[in-house]
């Protein structure tokens, strides 16, 4: 890829916004179309872009697998934990009511901490996936 | 606290998974599995005490109110198979730490922990859950980390029986998807209590004997009811000795729980039976595992493929007592899916060790070794004469329970296959007790050092626990009689 000099300026320049977007998506998600699957999805194909352009290796150095297990772990933990939390606060599991004292404003809060969890799982497992296939025959 | 039983049940193992991931260190993944699995089997507990009675407990998942929401829904039955589950794995956990180092790559042993928990929390989950595409969503956590888990066995063979499980597998599960999304197009709802008030409305529409029809075959793949069995000895040959063992004594007991619950649950057992001759269907069909199962086993040479066979045989029986319809047929089954997970985690433990030992599962890998080990070998023996149904072990119990529910509807050519059935599970299992006490050592190498306790403590508690139930059996029968009369008096 190194003499497709368009190709690589314009991925420097869609990268960042791809990532951007992701995050939009993100935390829009509560109000309108989005979540935490899709910007996991988009935030995992703006690191793709990159590696397909500059390498796997880059990528790796840019996002090393092993924070890849960290993020899909801690995605899980920050889903369940929303729910432990309300759980402690004398309500069911999962039950946003309990994270703040309007319902209203408990549910905005609960469901913006469990995409989250989705989002940060969702690129993790999505990312490992592409290095495992990407990286066929090295072990890490 | 106590409301809150339900939820944790589930919770603890999956949390514990994620935590697995995140503390990398082969110990510290162990102590974290063992402590996992020890809590979740004291929730269990306090769920068998709090519904044996008859009592049905409810859950609302994030607050919202079933039939719209996700409910978890306990009765007699749900909470013996989550003792089940979550039983063995706790007594498992201890054989774990030097047989999964020894069989299973330094730097994937946390992840190895990680799929095991996930797998045990889809297990937990689809036998706590009151809702049926939740209970689908449980069922592929539980499959896919299972595929994943058997692939990590040490031999290469274990990748080809992964993927013939994960073909089969999704296979059941998809069919099962199917049956479950039919009885959403007729109702409009996936709660299986509301399920099971609005389906008799529709009791006479093909689409009704359609998702019955799917579920059915889905279940039976899982379950590995003949001649859906074909993923199985592979799967479990060539396996973990840890997984063989774990998924042996679970895996199959929750598909048979997935079975029941929908026949008897949703669909009520009046309508599933009458008129598509679901009955007569399943009794032969179980008829024919126990046989062929048992006979195939008679002819392995590696030892863990003999005890998958003998799996597929003891399939039909927990099959049998679930197509008699009657109470003390279900009461048998019931109990069958204790006394088999016991008496096969016992063999599948002890056989661990000899893999440990020695490397090797063959019949040859086994001679003699009655006599070097000999704590193991008396182990093997106990869970081998619980299988067979020896009196004063588990194994016996069912049999007798079966055997009378049997006669009770006078179906004697059924009787003499239980009774066949056994007559050959003591040649299979007599060749191996033949091989571990009365051959000389094969001269192959084995590991010096001595049998860890802690494995040696796993096995014993599950070779004790057979005896304990052959001796003393009357909680759980009490419990399982709960569960058949909860299942065939309606609604849970």
């Amino acid at each position: 890829m190194r003499q497709h000099t368009l190709l690589r300026v314009c991925t420097r320049m869609l990268v960042p916004l791809i990532l951007i977007f992701a995050l939009y998506v993100q935390f829009h998600g509560d109000y309108g179309p989005g979540g935490g699957f899709q910007a996991g999805v988009i935030f995992a194909a703006g690191i793709v872009l990159y590696a397909l352009v500059f390498g796997v290796e880059a990528a790796r150095r840019a996002v090393p697998a092993t924070w890849l297990r960290i993020l899909s772990a801690g995605g899980v933990l920050l889903f369940a934990g929303t729910g432990v939390v309300s759980m402690l606060a004398g309500h069911n599991f999962l039950d946003y009511d309990a994270l703040a004292g309007d319902p209203v404003a408990g549910q905005h809060i609960g469901i913006i901490l469990v995409e989250f969890g989705v989002g940060m799982t969702v690129t993790g497992v999505i990312l490992s996936f592409f290095y495992v296939f990407a990286g066929r025959g090295r072990r890490d | 606290m106590t409301a809150q039983l339900p939820a944790l049940q589930i919770l603890l193992p999956m949390l514990a998974s994620a935590l697995c991931v995140l503390l990398r260190s082969p110990a510290g993944a162990w102590l974290c599995f063992t402590l996992a699995t020890w809590a979740s089997f004291a929730v269990s507990v306090l769920l068998v005490l709090a519904t044996r009675s008859g009592a049905i407990l409810s859950y609302e998942m994030g607050g919202w109110e079933p039939p719209f929401g996700i409910e978890l829904r306990i009765d007699a039955l749900n909470a013996f198979v989550l003792l089940i589950v979550s039983g063995m794995a706790a007594v498992m956990a201890p054989f774990a730490r030097s047989s999964v180092l020894a069989e299973i790559e330094q730097t994937r042993v946390y992840l190895f922990y990680a799929l095991v928990l996930l797998c045990l929390t889809g297990l937990l989950g689809i036998s706590i859950t009151g809702d049926a595409f939740n209970l689908f969503v449980f069922l592929e956590i539980s499959s896919l980390s299972s595929y994943a888990i058997i692939a990590m066995g040490p031999n290469r063979r274990a990748l080809l029986a992964a993927f013939q499980y994960l073909i089969m597998g999704t296979v059941g599960g998809t069919f099962i998807l199917i049956g479950i999304g039919l009885m959403y197009m007729l109702t409009g709802t996936l709660n299986m209590a509301d399920l099971a008030e609005r389906l008799p409305a529709m009791a006479d529409s093909r689409t009704e004997k359609a998702a019955l029809g799917f579920i059915v075959v889905g279940a039976s793949i899982k379950l590995a009811l003949f001649p859906l069995h074909a993923w199985l000895p592979n799967a479990y040959a060539y396996a973990p000795s840890l997984v063989s063992a774990l998924l042996a004594a679970t895996a199959t007991k929750v598909a048979a729980y997935v079975l029941i619950r929908f026949i008897y649950t949703v669909f009520l057992p009046e309508r599933a039976f009458d008129g598509l001759m679901l009955s007569e269907l399943m009794m032969a069909l179980a008829a024919i595992a126990m046989i062929a199962g048992s006979v195939v086993a008679i002819f392995q040479h590696n030892v863990k493929l003999l005890l998958a066979w003998s799996s597929i045989a003891q399939i039909g029986y927990i099959v049998l007592g679930a197509a008699l319809v009657t109470t003390a047929g279900l009461a048998a089954t019931t109990l069958h899916l204790l006394n088999h997970a016991v008496a096969k985690g016992c063999l599948f433990l002890a056989l661990g060790v000899i893999v440990w030992k020695t490397g090797g599962a063959r019949l040859s890998d086994l001679a003699g070794l009655g006599r070097t080990l000999p704590w193991v070998g008396a182990a093997f023996v106990i869970g081998a004469l619980s299988l067979i149904g020896v009196p004063f072990t588990g194994g016996f119990i069912t049999k007798w329970y079966l055997l009378v529910a049997v006669a009770e509807q006078e179906l004697w050519l059924l009787a003499g296959a239980v009774v066949l059935s056994s007559l050959l599970s003591i040649i299979y299992m007599g060749r191996v007790i033949e091989t571990l006490y009365f051959r000389a050592p094969s001269q192959g190498t084995t590991r010096s050092e001595p049998v860890p306790v802690l494995m040696l403590t796993s096995v014993w508690l599950l070779a004790l626990l057979n005896v304990a139930i052959g001796s003393y059996s009357e909680p759980f029968a009490a419990i399982a009689r709960t569960a058949a009369g909860q299942l065939l008096g309606g609604t849970p």
